[in-house]
C-alpha cells in the first residue's frame, strides 16, 4: 500500500528528473493532482513504484513525451461553460469589430473543442476571416487531436445545448462532417488557426493578443506559478485586452490581478485596465 | 478532536441521507467536512442553498486553494474533481471523469487519505456505481476510520457493497444512525 511520505519523495524525484534533464518544470504544479496522475501512469505501464518512471525517463528516447502527455491532461468539451462564450460575445466581440485583424490565444487548449467553439461564434458574427487563433498546449497528443478536430459524435450532440446557450444561431452538427461515429469540424473553421506546443510555465510571451483564453489551467498550479502565468498573459495582451478563465478560477488572489477589471464574474471574463 | 477532517461520498439516494444527517449537526463542534456526490456541472450553488436552508448548516462550494475550517461543509462542484493537498488546502482539477463521474468520490477520498492519514473519518453512502470503494480502501489502509451505509438500507446498494467487498469497514450504519455515529466519533459539544 502507498506510504504518503514515500510518495511525496518519489514525486519530488520524478519532478527533479523532468526539470534537470528536460527543463520541464512541474515543481509548482499542485501536488495532489500530480501524484494522482503519476500513480495512474505507474498503473498503466504496469510499474511498481513512481520512481520506476525515472530510469525510463532518463534512458528511454521519447519516453518524456509519453510522460508529459500522461500527466498534463485536461479534458474539455464543445462550448464548455456556455456563459463564458456568451459573455465573450457580449463584451469582446464589439471590440473585435473595431480591429481589421486580431489575434486570440487559447493557452492550454487541451483537445481543442473550445477553439472550434470560438471559431464558430466568430464565424456567426462575421469576424472569423479577421481572426488569427493560436491554440497551444504542452501536451502533444492533445494538440494533435485539436489539430485534427475530430471528436466522437456524442460529444457534438452533447454540445448542442451549450452551443445554443452560448448564443449560437444554427446547429453545432452543421459545422461537422459526420461518419462512422466521428465528427470532424469543417476545415473552413481551421483556416485561421495555428496549433503549436507551448509551455506557459517556461515559454515566452505570445504577442499582441486581444483575448487570452486560459481555462482550467491555473487550478493545476500553485499560487506563485499562477502569478507568473498571469504576468505572462498580461505581457501578451494588447492595451485593454481580455482574459477568460475557467469557471472555478479567478484573478482575485493573484498578484497583478489588480491590473484587470472583472466584466462578468460567473463567466470569469476580465479586461486589462 | 480525534479527527482533523470528515470526507463523505455518495450518489443515487444520498441526497436525502445527507439532508437528514446535516440537520442534526447544529450545536456540535466538528472538523471540516468534504462532500463528493455525483451532481451535474453548474448545480453546486443550488445544492448549497438547499442544504443551508434545510439543515441550517454552513455549506460552501469547494474553491481552489481554499483552507478548510471547522464546522463547515465543502461540496465538490459538478464538472470538477475536488482534492485535498498535503498542506490540507483544497484544490480542483478537470482531468475528465473517473469512474464516469466528475466529481469522483475516489479522487476526493484517495487524496484526503494521503493528507490526513489516521486523522480522517470517511463515509460512503448509497449509490449505483462502485465509485468511492477504492478511495475507502485507501482511507482504511492509511489508518483512517471508515463508515459505510448498510447496503440493505441503501436506495442503490452497489456503492456501499463495492466497498464492503474490498475491505471490512469499521462501522456499518443505517441512515438514522449516521449523524449520531459521526458526532460520537468526531464531534464535541460547542461551548
Amino acid at each position: 500500500m502507498i506510504d504518503p511520505d514515500v510518495l511525496r519523495i518519489e514525486t519530488d524525484l520524478v519532478v527533479a528528473a523532468l526539470y534537470q534533464r528536460y527543463g520541464l518544470d512541474f515543481r509548482q504544479y499542485s501536488r495532489a493532482s500530480l501524484e494522482r496522475r503519476l500513480l495512474g501512469l505507474v498503473e498503466k505501464l504496469h510499474l511498481q513504484h513512481v520512481t520506476d518512471l525515472i530510469p525510463r525517463l532518463l534512458h528511454e528516447p521519447g519516453f518524456v513525451d509519453r510522460m508529459v502527455n500522461g500527466i498534463a491532461v485536461n479534458v474539455t468539451e464543445p462550448f464548455r461553460d456556455p456563459e463564458c462564450f456568451s459573455a465573450i460575445r457580449q463584451h469582446v466581440f464589439p471590440v473585435l469589430r473595431t480591429y481589421p485583424y486580431f489575434k486570440i490565444w487559447h493557452a492550454g487548449c487541451a483537445s481543442g473543442e473550445e477553439v472550434y467553439s470560438m471559431a464558430i461564434l466568430l464565424k456567426e458574427a462575421g469576424l472569423l476571416d479577421r481572426a488569427q487563433i493560436y491554440a497551444t498546449d504542452i501536451n502533444t497528443d492533445a494538440l494533435a487531436r485539436a489539430r485534427d478536430g475530430i471528436y466522437p459524435v456524442e460529444s457534438i450532440a452533447r454540445g448542442e445545448k451549450n452551443y445554443l446557450a452560448a448564443g449560437g444561431t444554427g446547429r453545432l452538427a452543421d459545422y461537422t462532417l459526420q461518419q462512422y461515429g466521428s465528427a470532424r469540424f469543417d476545415s473552413s473553421l481551421r483556416e485561421n488557426m495555428v496549433f503549436s506546443q507551448h509551455n506557459v510555465v517556461s515559454d515566452e510571451v505570445f504577442g499582441e493578443m486581444v483575448l487570452v483564453m486560459c481555462r482550467n489551467v491555473l487550478i493545476y498550479f500553485e499560487r506563485e506559478l499562477q502569478n507568473r502565468v498571469i504576468d505572462l498573459f498580461q505581457r501578451s495582451l494588447v492595451h485593454r485586452g481580455f482574459i477568460a478563465l475557467g469557471a472555478k478560477e479567478s484573478l482575485q488572489h493573484i498578484t497583478g490581478g489588480a491590473a484587470f477589471e472583472c466584466l462578468d464574474r460567473p463567466a470569469r471574463l476580465y479586461r486589462a485596465i | 478532536m480525534r479527527y482533523d477532517a470528515i470526507a463523505i461520498g455518495g450518489s443515487h439516494g444520498s441526497f436525502d441521507v445527507l439532508l437528514r444527517t446535516f440537520g442534526e449537526f447544529s450545536g456540535i463542534e466538528l472538523p471540516p467536512i468534504f462532500v463528493a456526490i455525483h451532481i451535474p456541472r453548474g448545480s453546486a450553488p443550488d445544492f448549497v442553498t438547499h442544504f443551508n436552508t434545510r439543515c441550517g448548516c454552513r455549506m460552501l462550494e469547494v474553491e481552489d486553494k481554499q483552507v478548510p475550517m471547522n464546522n463547515s461543509i465543502y461540496l465538490a462542484p459538478g464538472g470538477y474533481h475536488a482534492l485535498i493537498e498535503r498542506d490540507r488546502s483544497l484544490s480542483l482539477s478537470s482531468d475528465g471523469p473517473v469512474n464516469h463521474a466528475q466529481p469522483s468520490i475516489d479522487v476526493l477520498l484517495e487524496s484526503a487519505a494521503l493528507a490526513y492519514g489516521n486523522r480522517l473519518l470517511a463515509v460512503l453512502l448509497t449509490g449505483a456505481s462502485s465509485d468511492g470503494a477504492a478511495g475507502m480502501e485507501r482511507v482504511h489502509a492509511l489508518g483512517g476510520t471508515t463508515i459505510v451505509q448498510d447496503p440493505k438500507t441503501a436506495k442503490a446498494p452497489v456503492m456501499p457493497q463495492a466497498a464492503i467487498d474490498r475491505f471490512q469497514p469499521d462501522y456499518l450504519v443505517v441512515p438514522e444512525m449516521l449523524a449520531g455515529t459521526i458526532i460520537s466519533l468526531a464531534g464535541e459539544t460547542q461551548e
